[in-house]
């Protein structure tokens, strides 16, 4: 065993003296979650930063899914051995602000290596979901999406629905939804992915009213959650009244619904603005639109908030380190890149001169989709309820009201009941978080 | 041989051959999914017979796509879950086979406590103990080794019941002919155990060697070079269900040349299965 | 020779063994060594954690003693998951055994193709769990996968996403199934080990086939039956949170949430640690109750040679 060890350290030793200079170069560990087409912009980007520079080398690593490559980073960091940079995903952002000791604010990594870091030039909306209240950047937002409305145009046309005029409030999406199914065009109106991220999260944001006390959490201390009111229940009474015949199919808690719209059982289709690729691949008939909003909601549409993932920086490490972590977010964040990242991943670009170059390069003509999700973030400045949600629990929580909103499709409870129960089981496991 | 009756013979092919559809089914489903178009797969639900990509999809991947899977060259991703796997199976039937002769042919102070000892870890999956496993490996120094692969992998103690159930149904007098002749402890091992259980070791070698090969949560928390990756952790990083392409017709190709080393396994195998030696000895 | 069979109890003490004092612990050694190391030191620190609260980085943390064990008895979603688990486990290993010891016993039957139908059996075992649960949606999935539309168009209202029922019915065919290949082999392999000339002797006393396989290939089966008894217990209850993670998360609602699946997304989704280690510390006890009762009552039954 010993051999072996010392055989894999040779390997190890030889790949390294043929992939760097001379030079004494600093490491900068990536632990990352990025998979598919994905992990290969991952790996361009790594080299391309390598080759920019000779005094560090950027070194990816995939491990595994979101929550796996949070525990690898964890487990690390507790024994001492932790990567450079962590990509966490957006529900374990609660969890990485609460660990101050163990992480380092990326303006502070930015400052530290001498360099500014001017905020108005990234996406409000995401920036403000990856800062501290008050103000000062947290992590590096590398991969943001929104949630979206696809819809076949097929069906569309079979069901006599105008094909170049997608529903724009849920009201309207409902009467499509039953014409779809009673005019027998498709066997079922309307799904949705993640019920949690988009009906209850994107819903508050987009309609601006409060998921939960706090600023939705952002703003910390005690929080409780909102879901209740009587526009949620609204929303979710029909939706629940949509299951019932069929005219809205439930497909599961994260993406799987993807597979009902792409098998073509189903007319609309809310989803992440990241599903776009399997999408145009499977060669539907397909048409996007701005994620519907409640005609109710006074100030609907206000911005939708992002979903995704950002990098996060450990602390006690040296300051070359921290100087070669700069540096890569200095190159992350210059325009080609993001311009490259964004047209190849399919998410968001994090700066506003990304988008204006894309926007020129004329991408949008061609690729209509990619530019629905963007103009829904930046359309308005964020208010309270739009800076999206956090929790040092937010997994759990959802859990919570996914479990109660699988008993009301299946009929088991009325939507007023499903998210009182949602509310009061959610607020005391917040408590119990806080006061871990 | 005893004589059959057709009808029974019939009926077994038929229940074998049920069986098969059950159990084997993701695997043909896979390779279904290996002759269609990306778009096929894309648009629910995939047809339940083979389409007319095989060549396509095949050469696409074997002289183009996967060369490199992550950046790191097939040859070396099989060569590393190869040498896990083969680590893992002969590891864990050698520590094992020691400890149940052990326990079974010898009679000393603290044995049932022993066999507590070990039989307990039957429990406790990695996922479940990820932190103090990890902190242990950091503290020896075994990340991104290949003893840091495989030797927390041989601490389970199913071989371990195996051997001893095994080894219970060996008759006394065997032992007492074999003290008789003079045979010591090491020459009954190897001149009568070993031989009576090559059964059970074929059994447990393809076991273990396809466990050792499917292992992926283990692999990816202890090595943190890309080029320690096995074929597992590179075919879960090809996949992508929510925000990324998926060249899904080449992954499924990727996939069923993962399944080739563990079926080379099983069928070499095989001929140790052979009726024979196990049945003169009784 | 059948009569001696029976009349052999299975008690250990009367067996022949070597006098030898110091050569048993050279045998047992290098597993003890190992899993002390792996095993016991890694456990004794989830008994420590169990104790604990604490933030996902250790940064801070309280000694509670026993209150996270307090919180997770008294929390009736455990006792639900208890329910749920027992169901789940005896179903799964039931099944799981039935169908490989009859594919094992009919692949004896079948003397032609024996080999064939040995290979296709077992190498469906080969498919990894990652690769297999990231199949199951894509291939498997339970509204629009093949066999969902199956069943549909027998007339049946398939629907294991909002019917609990159905979905217990999923997660226990996806559990067995993985573990069908593993069963059939060791039953295969236990299978070579009875004596043919026994069956013969048997036959030619005028024993019908469903009689012998009752009264003599089954009890010289005990051993491995045993075995796999006490292997697909465990397997069942500690070893499918990941089925269950890929088939149905648990829900819908709380119909699917076994306990270790608790464990596992309470740990390593939700990352409250001191929870998720009581938990496992309390269903450590149980399976270790469990495989004590096996071995003082079960075993009794299994003779040995």
């Amino acid at each position: 065993m010993k051999f072996l060890g010392f055989a894999a350290g040779i390997a190890a030793t030889v790949t390294l003296l043929s992939t760097t200079s001379a030079f004494a170069v600093t490491q900068i560990s990536w632990w990352h979650a990025m998979t598919g087409a994905n992990a290969e912009v991952v790996a361009k980007i790594s080299k391309d930063f390598n080759a920019s520079q000779s005094d560090y080398e950027l070194v990816p690593v995939f491990k595994g899914t979101y929550p796996e490559t949070l525990n690898a980073g964890i487990a690390a960091f507790r024994a001492g051995q932790a990567p450079d940079i962590l990509q966490v995903f957006d529900v374990g952002t609660g969890v990485m602000m609460a660990a101050e000791g163990a992480i380092k604010p990326v303006a502070d990594v930015m400052t530290g290596a001498g360099m500014t870091f001017d905020k108005s030039q990234y996406l409000p909306g995401i920036v403000g979901y990856y800062s501290k209240p008050d103000g000062t950047m947290l992590s590096f937002p590398y991969n943001s999406s929104s949630p979206i409305l696809y819809y076949n145009k097929d069906i569309f046309q079979k069901a006599g629905l105008d094909v170049n005029n997608p529903p724009k409030t849920w009201n309207e999406v409902w009467e499509a939804a039953k014409k779809i199914k009673t005019s027998g065009a498709a066997s079922c109106g309307y799904t949705s992915t993640w019920l949690t991220w988009i009906h209850l999260e994107n819903f508050a944001a987009w309609n601006d009213v409060p998921w939960a006390t706090q600023q939705n959490g952002l703003a910390g201390g005690d929080v409780e959650l909102k879901i209740n009111a009587p526009i949620f229940v609204n929303h979710f009474q029909a939706l629940a009244d949509l299951a019932k015949d069929g005219t809205f199919k439930y497909g599961g808690r994260t993406s799987e619904a993807k597979q009902i719209f792409l098998a073509g059982e189903c007319g609309i289709f809310t989803e992440s603005s990241g599903g776009l690729g399997d999408i145009v691949k499977s060669g539907m008939n397909y048409g996007i639109g701005q994620l519907p909003y409640d005609s109710d909601a006074k100030g609907a549409p206000q911005n939708t908030t992002p979903g995704g993932a950002s990098l996060w920086v450990f602390g006690n490490k040296s300051d070359e380190e921290y100087k070669g972590v700069a540096a890569f977010f200095a190159y992350l964040s210059k325009t080609d890149v993001q311009e490259y990242l964004h047209q190849k991943s399919g998410y968001l670009p994090v700066t506003l001169a990304a988008y204006e170059a894309t926007k020129k390069s004329g991408f949008y003509d061609k690729n209509a989709g990619r530019e629905t999700p963007i103009l829904q973030m930046i359309g308005k400045p964020p208010t309270d309820n739009s800076k999206g949600v956090r929790l040092p629990n937010l997994p759990q929580v959802r859990d919570i009201q996914n479990e109660e909103l699988e008993k009301m499709l299946a009929g088991q409870q009325t939507a007023q009941q499903a998210l009182d129960n949602a509310v009061a089981r959610g607020n005391a496991a917040i408590k119990e978080a806080l006061d871990n | 041989m005893i004589g059959q009756s057709p009808l029974r013979t019939f009926i077994a092919h038929a229940v074998l051959i049920l069986g098969i559809l059950i159990v084997a089914f993701p695997i043909y489903y896979t390779f279904v999914a290996s002759t269609h178009t990306l778009q096929t797969i894309l648009r629910p639900p995939l047809p339940l017979l083979p389409g007319g990509q095989l060549w396509n999809n095949y050469s696409e991947a074997l002289f183009g796509g996967i060369g490199r899977i992550g950046g790191v060259s097939v040859g070396r991703l099989l060569l590393n879950t190869t040498i896990m796997a083969l680590g893992v199976a002969v590891g864990k039937i050698f520590i094992s086979i020691l400890s149940a002769y052990a326990i079974v042919f010898f009679r000393f102070p603290l044995r049932m406590t022993f066999f507590w000892l070990i039989f307990i870890t039957l429990m406790l999956p990695v996922e479940v103990r990820i932190l103090p496993t990890y902190k242990v490996m950091v503290d020896l120094g075994m990340i991104d080794t290949y003893a840091g692969l495989i030797v927390p992998l041989i601490a389970s103690a199913t071989a371990t019941l195996l051997f001893r159930q095994f080894f219970m149904t060996i008759p006394g007098e065997l032992v007492e002919a074999a003290r008789v002749d003079g045979a010591g402890p090491w020459r009954f091992f190897f001149d009568i155990l070993l031989p009576l259980s090559r059964t059970n070791i074929a059994a447990l070698f393809v076991i273990l060697f396809i466990y050792g090969w499917t292992q992926y949560l283990w692999p990816l928390l202890v090595t943190n070079s890309n080029d320690m990756n096995t074929i597992v952790i590179a075919l879960r990083k090809m996949v992508s269900f929510a925000d990324a392409d998926t060249q899904w017709h080449l992954v499924m190709v990727t996939a069923m040349l993962a399944i080739v080393p563990p079926i080379l396994v099983v069928v070499m195998m095989q001929r140790w299965f052979v009726r024979g030696l196990v049945e003169s000895e009784k | 020779m059948g009569d001696a069979w029976i009349a052999r109890e299975i008690s250990l003490s009367p067996r022949v063994v070597f006098p030898n004092k110091i050569l048993p612990y050279l045998l047992v050694a290098p597993q003890l060594a190992i899993t002390l190391v792996f095993f016991y030191w890694p456990a004794g620190q989830a008994l420590y954690q169990s104790m604990l609260r604490q933030d996902p980085f250790g940064l801070k943390s309280r000694f509670v003693w026993f209150a996270n064990f307090r919180k997770v008895l008294a929390d009736p979603a455990y006792l639900n998951s208890i329910k749920v688990t027992v169901m789940f486990s005896l179903a799964t290993a039931i099944v799981a055994m039935v169908v490989a010891l009859l594919l094992a016993v009919m692949a004896e039957k079948a003397v032609r193709g024996k080999g064939l139908y040995r290979t296709l059996l077992i190498w469906p075992y080969a498919v990894a769990p990652a690769i297999a649960g990231m199949l199951w949606l894509f291939l498997f999935n339970p509204s629009i996968g093949s066999l969902a539309y199956l069943l549909r168009s027998l007339g049946i209202a398939w629907d294991p996403l909002l019917n609990g029922t159905h979905a217990m019915i999923l997660l226990v065919s996806a559990a067995a199934w993985k573990q069908i290949s593993y069963n059939f082999l060791f039953f295969v392999a236990g299978l070579q080990a009875v004596p043919k000339t026994l069956i013969e002797a048997a036959a030619m006393d005028g024993a019908g086939e469903t009689k012998r396989f009752w009264t003599i290939i089954f009890p010289l089966l005990a051993p491995t039956t045993f075995f796999l008894l006490v292997v697909n217990t465990v397997y069942a209850l500690f070893d499918t949170f990941g089925i269950v993670h890929a088939v149905t998360g648990g829900g819908p609602g709380k119909t699917t949430e076994t306990l270790v699946y608790k464990v596992y997304n309470d740990g390593f989704v939700n990352l409250i640690l001191g929870d998720s280690a009581a938990q496992s510390v309390i269903l450590m006890a149980i399976v270790i109750a469990l495989t004590a009762i096996q071995f003082r009552y079960v075993e009794r039954k299994v003779h040995y040679g």
